[in-house]
């Protein structure tokens, strides 16, 4: 099963890699991983995309508990949650498609962030799951560059995940 | 330091670092000096709180300070060098991480604005080590020093202990450049505090399902030996009559003599003990971390067991079986807490099932009973083993290389004390065993300090017979020789038709010319009738290293074994029969 995990990280060298490197060690995937520094500096924000049975989860949420520079960690998939993911697609537009493009767009509130004699440049928000729907409905469109920034998560109402 | 001034003192980074060590406690720090610690080496000259243990390769230095934390429970401390001093360490560091021994490693690293540039001797030890530590750190500002050693021996000597290395860069410790020292007297993190204590609730109901079993066992590790909670552990498998079963890395946690104690468990563990285990309707893990080498085929594992699991690390807990009753906390104080709700309610067990399971412990033991064969024309191992032991009182320290010397030093040397069995039983390091020995002996200089070794392991590091000349470390060392790596052997008997490929050590040294070679006595022992003469010898030149070189029966095997894919029940028992 896909979780969510958000990881409070100290914002100190290295610790970026030890998380990376303990999936890498164990064998745990990393569908995507987003990280930067939170409103306190010293304090990273982490957000991993992973997948496995309970018991694997249950291992990762251990394993990275372990880290000495792990200071929290939620699995926001466990409770009501928003996520975000932020993806620009470059596509080649003849004239004719451009209308077609620019519609396409616009139903999936993305919006048309460069343009060239030839190209777009669109940039979609969302959940991962509409920005691959995106890329379907951009069918027949060639598309030259996708770029996808992973997703970021937060819980909904008024839960924290906070120093 | 006037006594009137409270200005701290100012001293250099590398002054720092040794004066953080002497106030941390430090005796000794093993090492090899290079360009990257010369600072470092020079501040050490300066002064004579804290020594130097120069060894002839970095790994030993490794496992000196791994052994001296095995055997006295505080950190060891390595210095070596940037590059291949470093890297040379790499073992060392992952056989303290693998059996969680306390340890910190100082690396030397090129200077700071030279990192990155493939520059002399550079190699990445934060990233080499990443894998293998509890953590490390680089040090960015010489006036972080103090904080940074603090920092790291509270990380390496709390929660599960570990080894963490510190990677300092050369121009942090230059002689001119001076900071006021001070050391911290103690740490907080805010992203690490290990639960000590252990949730009373799940206490309560561990012990109301132990009071409620019939066919209960507990399975003691290396974590009542790392916690210091023998005392505990032995008090509460006598009050309630429990079965003792100690892992590899847990032998001496419940003493071997004691008739409650059913041997080791495992791979390599007593018929009595896996029959034990498999059995059981309640297991109560203590310390113990149901490692591959102790479950065999989990799908299969013990099939009717409630499982009550403590553990200081909470991803040691169900993480290859499944633990009903999970007690995340320090061994010692959950058991304190659980002595103290026994002392309270006055709970007993069925008496009566009880000694039903006693009585089929008892059939158990009668099956196998640690036999081996006699042979005419070979020495035995395990006599070896069982002659060191009487030679030695029980009471030696006793480290090991890894291979069958050690299983047949786990199962025959019966261990009464903690702390007494130093292997490497985790990672499985041979050339652990020599250095060991020597990091051992050098704390505890009366002590009998023993090394168990095969021809094999022992030319891993034989090169510390050198620093142990140096040193006056008068270790004995057991070299069971059968002139193959007879565990490799075994299994290439067992699964491989016999065809030893590259089992057989040809041209093997003159171990006793070798050992005079150093400086020290060496003894060969080819027949039966040399055995006890030799050790008598051996044992009574207390100023000297005697090196053993002992002619073993090279058709060997380890018995009993686990079938491999079976339950823990499922064993070879000799070459002709099994289970």
């Amino acid at each position: 099963m896909r979780h969510i995990l958000s990881v409070l990280l100290e914002n100190e060298s290295g610790a970026l890699a030890r998380v990376v490197g303990l999936f890498a060690q164990r064998g745990y995937n990393i569908d995507s991983l987003t990280v930067a520094a939170t409103e306190d500096p010293t304090i990273s924000r982490l957000t991993l995309v992973t997948r496995g049975d309970d018991q694997v989860i249950e291992q990762i949420t251990k394993q990275l508990h372990k880290l000495i520079e792990v200071v929290k960690l939620a699995d926001l998939s466990e409770s009501a949650h928003i996520e975000r993911e932020l993806m620009m697609v470059k596509v080649k537009t003849t004239a004719e498609q451009r209308e077609e493009v620019k519609r396409c767009a616009d139903i999936f509130r993305g919006q048309i962030i460069d343009i060239t004699a030839s190209t777009y440049t669109i940039q979609v928000v969302g959940t991962s799951d509409k920005l691959e729907a995106f890329i379907q409905a951009l069918n027949g469109t060639q598309i030259l560059e996708t770029v996808r920034s992973g997703v970021s998560g937060i819980s909904r109402g008024e839960r924290t995940l906070s120093l | 330091m006037t006594s009137q001034n409270t200005q701290p003192e100012l001293l250099s980074g590398g002054a720092m670092l040794i004066r953080a060590l002497a106030d941390e406690g430090v005796e000794y720090v093993y090492g090899y000096p290079g360009g990257a610690v010369l600072h470092i080496y020079d501040a050490m000259f300066q002064q004579h709180q804290v020594k130097h243990v120069l060894v002839r390769h970095e790994q030993a230095a490794t496992h000196m300070a791994d052994a001296y934390a095995r055997a006295s429970g505080k950190a060891g401390v390595v210095l070596v060098t940037s590059g291949p001093g470093a890297t040379n360490a790499v073992t060392g560091i992952a056989t303290a991480y693998m059996d969680s021994i306390p340890m910190v490693v100082i690396c030397g690293q090129v200077m700071s604005h030279l990192i990155g540039d493939d520059a002399f001797q550079e190699t990445d030890m934060l990233g080499i080590s990443r894998p293998i530590v509890k953590h490390n750190m680089s040090v960015r500002r010489p006036e972080d020093i103090p904080y940074l050693v603090k920092k790291a021996f509270y990380i390496a000597q709390s929660g599960r202990p570990g080894p963490v290395v510190i990677d300092i860069p050369k121009d942090m410790t230059i002689p001119s450049q001076k900071f006021p020292y001070e050391y911290p007297k103690d740490i907080k993190l805010r992203s690490y505090n290990p639960n000590a204590k252990g949730h009373p609730g799940q206490i309560k109901k561990a012990l109301t399902t132990l009071l409620a079993a019939k066919k209960p066992v507990l399975y003691a590790g290396g974590g009542v030996i790392l916690g210091q909670a023998s005392e505990e552990l032995t008090l509460l498998a006598r009050k309630l009559n429990l079965p003792v079963t100690n892992t590899l890395m847990g032998l001496g946690a419940y003493p071997a003599s004691d008739p409650q104690f059913i041997g080791m468990l495992g791979m390599h563990g007593s018929y009595e003990a896996n029959q034990v285990m498999h059995n059981a309707d309640v297991i109560f893990a203590v310390g113990a971390r149901f490692d591959d080498r102790v479950t065999n085929a989990t799908k299969k594992f013990c099939p009717n067991a409630t499982i009550i699991h403590i553990d200081i690390d909470p991803a040691s807990i169900s993480k290859t079986i499944n633990a009903h009753i999970p007690i995340v906390g320090l061994v010692k104080p959950v058991l304190q807490e659980m002595l103290q709700q026994l002392e309270k309610n006055q709970g007993q067990l069925d008496q009566q099932a009880l000694g039903q399971w006693w009585q089929q412990i008892q059939q158990w033991r009668e099956v196998h009973g640690g036999r081996y064969n006699s042979s005419e024309s070979h020495l035995k191992p395990q006599a070896v083993i069982e002659a060191v032991h009487r030679h030695t009182k029980g009471d030696a320290y006793v480290t090991s290389d890894v291979g069958q010397h050690q299983m047949f030093a786990a199962q025959y040397y019966k261990f009464d004390k903690p702390n007494r069995w130093i292997n490497s039983g985790g990672l499985g390091t041979m050339g652990f065993g020599l250095p060991a020995a020597m990091g051992v002996k050098l704390h505890y200089p009366d002590a009998e300090v023993v090394c168990v070794t095969g021809e094999g392991s022992i030319q891993m590091n034989i090169q510390e017979l050198s620093t142990c000349k140096q040193y006056g470390l008068n270790v004995k060392i057991i070299n069971l020789n059968n002139g193959y790596l007879g565990m490799v052997k075994q299994w290439q008997d067992m699964n491989y038709d016999s065809r030893y490929s590259s089992s057989y050590m040809d041209s093997l040294p003159d171990f006793v010319k070798l050992a005079e070679a150093y400086g020290h006595v060496g003894i060969r022992v080819t027949k039966a009738e040399e055995l006890e003469p030799a050790l008598e010898r051996a044992f009574a030149l207390k100023d000297k290293l005697v090196f053993l070189d002992i002619h073993v029966d090279p058709t060997e095997h380890v018995y009993p074994m686990q079938i491999p894919g079976g339950a823990m029940n499922e064993m070879f028992l000799s070459k002709t029969e099994r289970t």
